[in-house]
């Protein structure tokens, strides 16, 4: 199994460590989903951080909601370290939803603005 | 005690040693008197003056201080209920005013429910006075003859006035104290929230005449007759500072459900009979909340009938 | 401390919908501390309105700028050398911060983007409760500590009232009952004598009800 090809990955030291605005600045510059990964939930070594990170991750939903981008283009995933099968699974997954949904409107307005420049 | 301040037949009764008797009604949610004319009718014989309720649980109804004015031009002697909810002291001292221009003898101070009980919960609340200052405020309208503010007031109003009391709010502890409170501030008489738990109340009345405060005033139980178990239920589970023990909700629930009414007024009238005996009791105050058709045979049962010549 | 509660952004996003210049501007005090109107949040607010109107093809300039406070002249005239750029500012200060900024940028468009809610405490991590009204005759010597204006539903000088159940107030069981706090704290303090002196009528003009307030300090003023 292979994790997709068009995935950036960004590594953090815990999921603690995402704050709502590094998700939104990411839908701003035109990613099409993003999805937070952290340890299985009772196991962070920083005790809390995944749970910090998930409920950042329920209000970036909202937010991304309201502004008609669509909150179902973030989600986060609980896995352990070992567990690289599972990785690719939900990167997967994650990616077939994307397909699904389309390009995000930001993008799409960002290559019609670009359109028009040139 | 002896020396009368009012026109009230209310005070007269009470002074001369007699148990007193009062009820309740609630005026309509419209403008036709009719309906409170109705009901002060049917209970004029078997008390010695009618309450009526200032815009209840914050539902608007007729002022209750209208609604008294069709009473009193009737020939029956109210007690206006106010609360310091909907109006400053201004408007209070205004009422108070305008109740003494029809000679209406008693008052009823009362700090009454929070609006978002009521049909306007997005409104303000007023509260400039609490309950008890409004009580020293109607002594003082009264026996000094003085506005607030401090002007003499042509005419000064003659008011015989009460204070509501809940033996079965929290904290239990301060419930006696808050009594004393409510007399030291010049009420002269209580008229309590409706009783079920009829030990707690004896406890509550044996603290109070531990203290004397049934010497310094009248002090009147409230019952209110359950019309059926879901009622009992209810008042047991959604009316704040209410006390209904479960024998009460179980022996109602032993009878048909045709037969429950008849059970509840039996309840009240026992209670009545045995509240009596306590030392302390001045009086009840029956409040049938539209069932006011009930009040003459309570009042008849327990022995209360035909109210006294004064 | 000022407690202030973020609008919801379908609100703002109606009301800068004529303007294609915003500035949205912060504050780094009480706003901060109740996370509703901080450097953090004019961030994630910012970014939310880029993407709402990029989405919709209508893009509009909006820039991001948090002032110590909004409540003292020498800060907000730091934004005055800038202002020019902008067609309206979006405010997350307190309502304070929002009218003192209307008041020295006159012909400026001023937008609040949280509700101003009340003065209260820092309760627990995600819980800002009211603890005064701001009377403007404080009381609290006499009752304990605990503030019956602000915290009795009712504002009864001498309570609890009849509604007071298990402590907590008739309006709601999420709300203690100042009165039962009141009298705890004075059994804790020994002065449960203290509960039967009668509280007098308050005067009230102090408080909102006698317009709006001030204070001067003629000792300081040069």
């Amino acid at each position: 199994m292979k994790i997709p090809a068009n995935f950036r990955i960004v590594r953090l030291p815990c999921t603690g460590k995402v704050d709502i605005i590094h998700i939104l600045r990411a839908f701003e510059k035109g990613v099409d989903g993003a999805f937070v990964v952290g340890c299985m939930e009772g196991d962070c070594h920083y005790n809390e951080g995944n749970f910090r990170a998930r409920k950042r991750v329920e209000q970036a939903k909202v937010i991304l909601d309201k502004v008609g981008v669509g909150g179902e283009r973030v989600k986060m995933f609980n896995l352990s370290s070992g567990e690289g099968p599972l990785f690719a699974q939900y990167a997967i997954e994650m990616d077939n939803k994307i397909k699904e949904l389309g390009p995000s409107p930001i993008r799409l307005a960002k290559q019609k603005k670009a359109k028009t420049a040139a | 005690m002896s020396e009368l301040y009012t026109q009230s037949r209310l005070e007269k009764v009470l002074k001369a040693g007699h148990l007193g008797v009062t009820s309740e009604c609630g005026p309509p949610r419209g403008s036709d008197a009719e309906e409170v004319k109705k009901k002060g009718l049917l209970i004029k014989d078997y008390v010695d003056a009618v309450n009526v309720t200032d815009n209840q649980t914050a539902m608007t109804r007729m002022s209750s201080l209208a609604a008294c004015i069709h009473l009193k031009l009737l020939g029956i002697e109210p007690v206006l209920q106010m609360v310091t909810r909907d109006r400053n002291r201004v408007a209070l001292q205004s009422d108070i005013l305008g109740a003494a221009s029809f000679d209406i003898p008693n008052m009823l101070c009362l700090s009454g429910d929070h609006q978002s009980f009521g049909d306007c919960k997005s409104g303000q609340n007023v509260h400039d006075l609490d309950s008890m200052q409004l009580v020293q405020t109607v002594r003082y309208m009264r026996d000094e003859g003085k506005f607030l503010g401090g002007d003499a007031i042509k005419r000064p109003p003659r008011i015989f006035v009460g204070a509501a009391a809940n033996p079965f709010a929290d904290p239990f502890e301060i419930r006696v104290p808050r009594l004393a409170k409510k007399i030291a501030c010049g009420a002269e008489f209580i008229q309590t929230q409706c009783i079920y738990n009829i030990d707690k109340f004896k406890e509550w009345m044996r603290q109070a005449v531990e203290r004397g405060l049934h010497e310094k005033a009248f002090i009147m139980a409230g019952m209110t007759p359950m019309k059926s178990v879901g009622m009992a239920k209810y008042m047991k589970n959604r009316v704040p500072g209410m006390d209904v023990p479960d024998e009460i909700i179980a022996r109602l629930a032993g009878v048909p459900k045709d037969k429950q009414a008849e059970e509840g007024i039996n309840i009240c009238v026992e209670h009545i009979l045995e509240l009596k005996e306590v030392k302390g009791v001045a009086g009840f105050h029956i409040m049938a909340i539209e069932w006011e058709e009930k009040v003459p045979e309570i009042i008849k049962r327990a022995g209360l009938y035909p109210r006294p010549q004064v | 401390m000022i407690i202030a509660k973020k609008k919801p952004i379908e609100e703002i996003i109606g009301e800068v919908e004529n303007y294609d210049r915003l500035l949205i501007l912060g504050c780094n005090e009480c706003v901060t501390v109740c996370e509703a109107g901080g450097k953090k949040e004019v961030e994630i607010l910012a970014s939310a309105l880029r993407m709402n109107f990029m989405a919709k093809g209508k893009e509009k300039v909006i820039d991001e700028k948090t002032l110590e406070r909004q409540c003292d002249h020498e800060y907000l005239e730091e934004i005055r050398a800038n202002i020019d750029k902008y067609d309206a500012i979006v405010s997350l200060a307190c309502g304070v911060g929002v009218q003192f900024a209307a008041e020295k940028y006159q012909t400026m468009p001023l937008i609040p983007g949280v509700n101003t809610v009340c003065l209260g405490a820092n309760e627990d991590r995600g819980l800002w409760t009211e603890r005064c009204q701001a009377c403007g005759s404080c009381i609290l010597a006499r009752t304990g500590g605990i503030c019956p204006v602000s915290r009795c539903a009712k504002r009864v000088m001498n309570g609890p009232c009849g509604g007071s159940t298990k402590g907590k107030c008739e309006i709601s069981k999420d709300v203690d009952c100042a009165w039962q706090l009141i009298v705890d704290r004075l059994k804790a303090l020994n002065k449960m004598d203290d509960y039967e002196i009668v509280a007098p009528i308050k005067d009230w003009s102090t408080d909102r009800a006698g317009g709006p307030r001030k204070v001067t300090r003629e000792d300081v003023k040069i």
